[in-house]
């Protein structure tokens, strides 16, 4: 038995290996993207991303049910999308084990909102795992397969950002390998007819019975006695910075979440004098022990909102055993938000947009950071493919009044993921909305995952490509236009054109991401100081590698400047400058 | 010399590593939490990261000991400050002890900020530094770098600046390193790290 640092994701990701696991798919999302890339090491396991959440967990779930260990990788919302076959297959029960990955982002650190996905596990009546470090993070994938196997349910496991993205050690073993079991044709189980859903609905609550009986004595469950003065309950990372506050304290730490082990709490809760619940987000576990009538304080202590950390659980409790001696200086230090690469290949797009006053509903990529100053192109950000619905609502909404200043803004992932969608709502429905696919060649926010625009496989092999123009076409959108959105000029006139006319239209700027395709267009630019007036217009386009001199005249940062010529064409002095060669 | 025996005898201790995106931060806290391993403690590590690839704030915070359970420094534990950037440990100042140590890139990269806000780039930086603590490091990481002829191992010379207040074996440090960087560079690296590790 060897040991690594693994991160919660790695630790996923090995332990679906060490289980005999053989299917597994995702679309990308932070933080559970690193799942599947690492799964994808693993040749013995057949691992690919789909276009979106819904068909990862469909072809995932198909996987199962023809026999073989499966899992299904997302992000919070992710579960959103996917939460019409999640449900439903609550009812259909597996036949080889399947797993769900729910990543949640308490405090957003990559996200539109901070839902709780463990409402998502009680709601649809299936069994959930939280683990609270990367070790945990592997077992319960295990076990968690064959907790599946043995109860027929899907099996949700909940983690956070902070587990998911975490490094701890973790004990490797080799893996085992599971015969495939045989696909057997079963109406009564697997067509959910309403005569034989309502039979199933039986057995789903007779399983959450089961579920709760088994939560007493399991693996994943543990009492840790201390002192009786103060019991806890948490699961999830909350416990990991609970036992740093009450290293005393006894503690009921909770891997199985849902159905909940009310034997095991009551036990808990009757030897223990006072009882605190440490849960981040929501009070999923306290609402359900305190309607047992057990007393309990959790939220009116903590906040429902953000991430936990030893210092937020102290304060909330008043533990003042740790001296807070950690003080800051007085200065203002500049903020570093993540921007636009240097060289991106949305930034032109958004500078005229801006140059023609758009309104523009966004969508979900790095392209939404052209929300934030200077460029400060967007109106809307809401979820996955909601730019093309935006649009079309707005459009009905307002009439003539942002007729030919209207625009959806989509990037060719997200656009695959669920813009087609909208767009063929917006063509059927006889709107004129604008929409603009952002085509960079890749999913490119989450660090650079293919997807079926992009002719590659997660493994990098050569694979179908699909034609997104085509994809329009067909959805019945007559004129589709591609630009170079690197030649500002063209890219104007091709906008000024198409918001003209009096039908849909959707405009590709098509270029690849400029870090994932490693290039360079020339060698750094450079700046005649004679001849710039500080205007400023170059900042304007919000690029890194602009920066201002002694005098506040323009000085480009040559070790971040890759020659895209944006700067160079909005510059009307011509004091920027591409060097010669 | 007897902060070793210190060393030896903490519980926990709390690194904070942090700078800009593309510099090289996160290999490197997965350098030091190898060797912490390699050294037999357990070890956590915690992070952020998945926004956009370049340019933002990057933070790595680290913690070893004979048990650890958060993988976050508590406000006014962490040992030392490991900053690539000139300015960036300032936005962790809450987090370091009263006698931690700062260790500082005296290396500048402007925030795009500073142009359309009106926060300027922090001046008389060491000062600032000094106000919260006497032990202070500060290093030209990129020059020493580019002396050794690639201003890529900055993270080595950082980690051998680091070294010297970790009781760790030079060896597990080099073979680790061999390790995690890519295979040409394994000489440079090295050098690197012995650089850093006279500062």
């Amino acid at each position: 038995m060897s040991k690594a640092m693994l991160s919660g994701n790695e630790a996923i990701a090995r332990g679906f290996y060490e289980a005999g696991g053989k299917f597994a798919a995702a679309y990308p999302g932070t933080p559970s993207t690193e799942i599947l890339e690492n799964i994808s090491n693993y040749e013995e396991i057949t691992a690919q991303w789909a276009p979106n959440e819904k068909v990862a967990l469909e072809v995932a779930a198909g996987a199962a049910l023809g026999g073989v260990r499966s899992i299904a990788a997302m992000k919070h919302v992710g579960l959103n999308v996917a939460a019409d076959p999640f449900f439903s297959l609550s009812y259909q029960g597996v036949n080889a084990g399947i797993i769900i990955v729910s990543a949640d982002d308490p405090s957003m650190h990559s996200s539109q909102n901070e839902q709780d996905n463990r409402w998502f596990a009680r709601a649809a009546k299936v069994a959930m795992l939280e683990p609270s470090d990367s070790q945990e993070a592997k077992d319960f994938v295990m076990l968690g397969l064959k907790l599946s196997e043995d109860f027929d349910t899907p099996v949700l496991l909940r983690t956070t950002t902070r587990v998911n993205h975490s490094k701890s050690i973790v004990n490797l073993r080799p893996r085992v390998e599971i015969a495939p079991k045989k696909y057997v044709k079963n109406m009564a189980k697997n067509v959910l007819l309403p005569m034989n859903a309502r039979k199933k609905h039986v057995l789903v609550e007779e399983r959450l019975i089961r579920l709760a009986e088994y939560g007493y004595d399991c693996a994943f469950n543990r009492i840790e006695w201390g002192d009786n003065s103060l019991g806890i309950i948490c699961s999830g990372i909350s416990y990991q910075y609970a036992k740093e506050i009450f290293p005393n304290a006894s503690f009921l730490k909770l891997g199985l979440t849902n159905p909940l082990p009310f034997k095991l709490i009551t036990q808990f809760s009757g030897r223990v004098e006072k009882l605190y619940v440490i849960e981040e987000l929501d009070p999923f576990l306290e609402e359900q022990i305190s309607a047992r009538g057990i007393k309990v304080q959790g939220k009116e202590k903590l906040p429902m909102m953000g991430e936990y950390n030893p210092d937020v659980i102290a304060s909330a409790f008043a533990i003042g055993s740790k001296p807070q001696q950690g003080r800051n200086i007085a200065v203002n230090i500049p903020s570093r938000p993540p921007v636009l690469c240097p060289g991106c290949s949305h930034r032109g797009i958004f500078y005229v947009m801006k140059k023609l006053r758009l309104t523009v509903t966004g969508d979900i990529g790095c392209y939404t950071l052209a929300a934030i100053p200077p460029l400060e192109m967007m109106d809307t950000c809401l979820c996955m493919g909601a730019s093309v619905g935006y649009a079309h609502g707005i459009e009905k909404a307002t009439g003539d009044e942002l007729k030919g200043k209207l625009i959806g803004v989509i990037g060719d992932s997200t656009f695959l993921h669920s813009g087609i969608t909208g767009l063929i709502d917006l063509v059927y429905n006889q709107a004129v909305t604008k929409i603009c696919i952002l085509d960079n060649h890749i999913t490119a926010m989450t660090g650079h995952q293919e997807h079926p625009g992009t002719g590659l496989t997660l493994r990098r092999e050569a694979t179908n490509k699909v034609d997104l123009a085509e994809i329009c076409h067909a959805a019945g959108v007559r004129r589709v236009v591609r630009v170079d959105p690197y030649n500002l000029d063209e890219t104007i006139a091709v906008f000024k054109n198409e918001l003209a006319v009096d039908e849909p239209s959707v405009i590709i700027a098509d270029a690849p991401c400029i870090i994932r395709a490693r290039k360079r267009f020339s060698e750094p630019y450079y700046v005649d100081a004679n001849t710039c007036i500080k205007c400023g217009m170059c900042h304007r386009v919000g690029c890194p590698a602009i920066e201002k001199d002694e005098n506040g005249k323009t000085r480009i940062n040559p070790l971040f400047c890759i020659g895209c010529d944006i700067c160079r064409q909005v510059c009307k002095p011509g004091a920027i400058r591409k060097p010669d060669k | 010399m007897d902060t070793t025996r210190q060393k030896s005898q903490k519980d926990v201790w709390n690194i904070l590593l942090c700078g800009v995106g593309g510099q090289g931060v996160l290999v490197a806290s997965d350098i030091l939490i190898d060797v912490a391993m390699q050294t037999g403690f357990d070890v956590k590590k915690s992070e952020i990261h998945g926004m956009a690839q370049r340019g933002g704030s990057v933070v790595s915070q680290v913690r070893f000991g004979q048990k650890i359970y958060s993988p976050i420094i508590h406000q006014g534990e962490a040992d030392v400050i490991l900053s690539f950037e000139k300015i960036e440990a300032l936005r962790y100042l809450d987090i370091l002890k009263n006698d931690g140590i700062i260790i500082y890139n005296d290396q500048q990269i402007t925030p795009l900020s500073v142009y359309f806000t009106d926060i300027s780039y922090p001046e008389n930086v060491k000062e600032l530094y000094e106000q919260r603590s006497a032990h202070l490091v500060q290093l030209d990481a990129i020059a020493i770098a580019e002396e050794i002829g690639n201003p890529k191992v900055i993270n080595s010379v950082m980690l051998g600046a680091l070294s010297n207040y970790l009781d760790f074996d030079p060896q597990i440090w080099l073979d680790v390193i061999t390790k995690r960087v890519p295979p040409k560079t394994t000489e440079i690296n090295k050098i690197a790290f012995y650089a850093g590790r006279k500062e």
